[in-house]
């Protein structure tokens, strides 16, 4: 059983944070999971655990035994939040390297602010959460996600939801238990606890012991940092982890957004700009750059030869240089 | 020179019609089978292409091409060259059913299509979404231009003594929206500009997913560029195609002098593009003969710089057959854009497979351009919309009108 050893003691921190949404300063209360890659020995429960939490209708737990599955590389689906790949160990052939792939429950998640209507929500303990009431299916979310985890119920014809693994949000305590998949592990591969803990936890274990890990916490710094963080025994880029930076991706486009709409100054005063060009053109004659000296000598001519339409001719070709809003009203 | 507009009034019911009548009906039994069996019944997207041809096309695509609304609406009313108003109502008409249907093939494309209003719900607010504002700006615009298209609709029914109570209706409501209107022109811009230079924000949210051809911080300033750009050259194809389809005499004076922006732009926009690419040190992606290549080469070759260079010759722009063809390549161009940034450049870190579109999306991609061609020309048909001269039965033109 796993446990949060150590870490459970200040779990409570978890609840107590009441800065709410905003995501870039809950950074420190909130909680995570640490992958210990070496430590897992592929035996799919995580899967079997996530299923059963999820309410699916799980197969019996000893089919999660089939090795098989193992021989093509797995993606989350909508059935399954959560799978486990196994890959070769180029150390030792006869232990190969098992990796979980699931949420990452960025600290800074670009599907949270890709949703338009908040049905992505990352909440104070740092799971990040699916509210399939508000959601209207754009699936904007699954293009922002730098992981590539959402997936979506494409086969729903009435209310298909995106799925992705939320942290078993509302399930349990998170001061005194842990996610289903976390309360699964037999072999002490995941720990949950609070994520600034689980950061020196894995910086500590990786100081005691150079030869068995690389020197990366994955998560700690990618896409802004996740509350899920990994050791591994071989090189990330190995096990099918993205190359990302240490800049979240929802900063870019909300420094943009909130650039053009600061205080809805730039929108106004475009407005305004507008206005008064519209404003000035409507200064009568003066100026000769308005009228188009071709339409002109054409009008006129049709003046000329229009006979008793000329007045007619006159008024709209006048009629024709003022703003809508000064027509004579029929 | 100015005549007013006036229902085309010819018969509707033409060989053209019934064709796209027969280009519609594939497309229709897919969204009604879309509704009760799923996306997955019809289309080819899947849990590593999110988006498929509905949002490259009908939505990016369309909103694009809608662009002649705004650019017309400030050339004429806010930079007054009042001496292309003639193509200003044509333009907010197409503006309109464009946005229209940029909403219609928004709900066939979401899942819960039922949900399209929660962007407009406060407790459901979310200002960091970039999708949140172009959701918001869209809804806020496609209002604006119906209500600067209520006159068309009011004006046939002013004075008409069969239904004295209607006639008072219109009017004042043609009164009240010509005396405000102009708050609405100058909003249309706004919003425009906002929403067009957002869509281009879109996809920044995924740097690693974009190919760098595309993903640069200042893709939102080039979709508004580009969107200015192919304001005018939307316009002159649809009316060159227009005066074409309904046998009027094509406006080339008017058009050709207003084709004269569009090479400024262009190059503007080339010259951004280029800039861009140079800046950021990508311009070696294009010799390396990729299809993403291609398509940018096609792209800024074909859709921007040969309609500049054609644009800039006289011969071309005097000529109807020139400018249709050079407005488009640029239509084209664009399109071929909003194509490329979100489809042909997403390139997620998982795929194992490329996404391309079933039938079914095609058709009912086919099947929104053809219902949006047929509803225009229903409503210019009984609409006071385009302004035409009279021809008699010998196709001579009456006093009523100048060439």
């Amino acid at each position: 059983m796993t446990s949060v050893a150590g870490v459970a003691t200040t779990c409570l921190v978890g609840n107590d944070n009441a800065h709410g949404k905003s995501s870039l300063n809950a950074s420190d209360h909130s909680m995570g999971v640490l992958v210990d890659m070496p430590q897992c020995i592929g035996c799919r429960k995580c899967e079997f655990a996530c299923q059963q939490a999820e309410g699916a209708d799980v197969p019996p737990i000893n089919t999660f035994e089939d090795k098989t599955v193992f021989d093509s590389y797995r993606r989350p689906s909508p059935e399954c939040q959560t799978v486990v790949n196994r890959f070769p160990n180029p150390d030792d052939a006869d232990r190969p390297v098992y990796s979980k792939i699931n949420c990452l429950h960025c600290l800074d998640p670009a599907c949270v602010s890709a949703c338009l209507v908040g049905a992505l929500q990352r909440q104070d303990d740092g799971s990040v959460t699916y509210d399939a009431s508000k959601c209207m299916g754009c699936r904007y979310c699954m293009v922002a996600c730098p992981f590539q985890i959402p997936s979506y119920e494409y086969d729903d014809a009435w209310a298909p939801r995106v799925r992705k693994c939320t942290l078993c949000f509302g399930r349990f305590d998170t001061a005194t238990d842990a996610p289903a998949c976390v309360k699964i592990c037999p072999n002490d591969a995941l720990v949950y606890g609070k994520r600034s803990e689980l950061l020196q936890l894995a910086h500590d274990k990786i100081d005691a012991d150079p030869d068995r890990y690389v020197n990366h916490v994955y998560g700690e710094h990618e896409a802004g940092g996740t509350s899920w963080l990994y050791l591994s025994s071989v090189p990330f880029e190995d096990l099918k982890f993205v190359q990302l930076g240490s800049t979240a991706p929802p900063r870019l486009t909300e420094t943009i957004q909130h650039g053009v709409f600061k205080y809805f100054i730039p929108p106004l005063a475009l407005y305004g700009v507008l206005a008064m060009i519209m404003r000035m053109g409507r200064e009568p004659d003066g100026d000769g750059q308005r009228v188009d000296i071709d339409a002109e000598s054409r009008a006129g001519h049709l003046i000329l030869n229009a006979g008793e339409r000329n007045g007619k001719q006159v008024r709209h070709l006048r009629r024709s240089r003022m703003t809508p809003s000064q027509r004579p009203h029929k | 020179m100015n005549v007013e507009p006036r229902p085309i009034r010819r018969k509707f019911a033409t060989p053209g019609v019934a064709a796209l009548i027969l280009l519609a009906l594939p497309g229709t039994a897919v969204i009604v089978f879309r509704l009760f069996a799923g996306l997955s019944a019809v289309t080819n997207l899947d849990h590593q292409h999110p988006w498929g041809l509905w949002i490259a096309i009908d939505v990016a695509t369309g909103v694009a091409l809608a662009a002649g609304g705004f650019t017309t609406a400030a050339i004429v009313y806010i930079f007054h060259r009042e001496q292309y108003e003639a193509l200003a109502r044509p333009a907010l008409l197409t503006a309109l059913l464009g946005y229209t249907f940029v909403g219609l093939g928004l709900m066939v494309d979401l899942g819960r299509y039922y949900n399209i209003w929660h962007p407009a719900w406060p407790t459901m607010w979310q200002g960091n979404s970039v999708l949140f504002e172009v959701g918001m700006c869209v809804m806020c615009y496609l209002t604006v231009l119906y209500v600067e298209f209520l006159p068309a609709v009011c004006q046939p029914f002013i004075g008409r003594t069969a239904y004295p109570r209607l006639g008072r209706f219109c009017t004042s409501v043609n009164r009240v929206v010509e005396r405000t209107v102009f708050l609405f022109i100058i909003a249309g811009v706004v919003l425009s500009c906002l929403h067009q230079s957002s869509l281009g924000t879109l996809m920044l949210i995924a740097p690693t997913k974009v190919h760098a051809l595309w993903w640069t911080p200042i893709l939102p300033l080039l979709f508004l560029i580009s969107a200015i750009a192919v304001g005018i050259p939307i316009v002159i194809f649809e009316s060159l195609y227009s005066s074409w389809s309904f046998g009027l005499k094509p406006e080339v004076d008017i058009l050709s002098r207003l084709s004269k922006w569009v090479p400024p732009i262009l190059g503007v926009y080339l010259a951004f593009k280029l800039g861009d690419l140079l800046i950021r040190g990508r311009f070696g992606l294009l010799a390396d003969g990729s299809v993403p290549s291609l398509c940018f080469l096609a792209e800024i070759g074909l859709g921007v710089a040969v309609p500049m260079l054609l644009l800039l010759s006289d011969r071309v722009r005097r000529s109807g057959t020139g400018m249709l063809a050079s407005s488009v390549l640029v239509v084209f161009g664009v399109a071929l854009n909003r194509i490329n940034v979100f489809l042909v450049s997403y390139e997620p870190p998982y795929a194992t497979k490329t996404y391309f579109p079933s039938l079914g999306e095609v058709a009912v991609t086919v099947a929104l351009i053809s219902i949006l061609i047929l509803a225009y020309r229903a409503i210019v048909t009984w609409l006071p919309v385009l302004e035409h001269h009279d021809t008699d039965n010998t196709g001579h033109l009456t006093t009523r009108g100048v060439s």
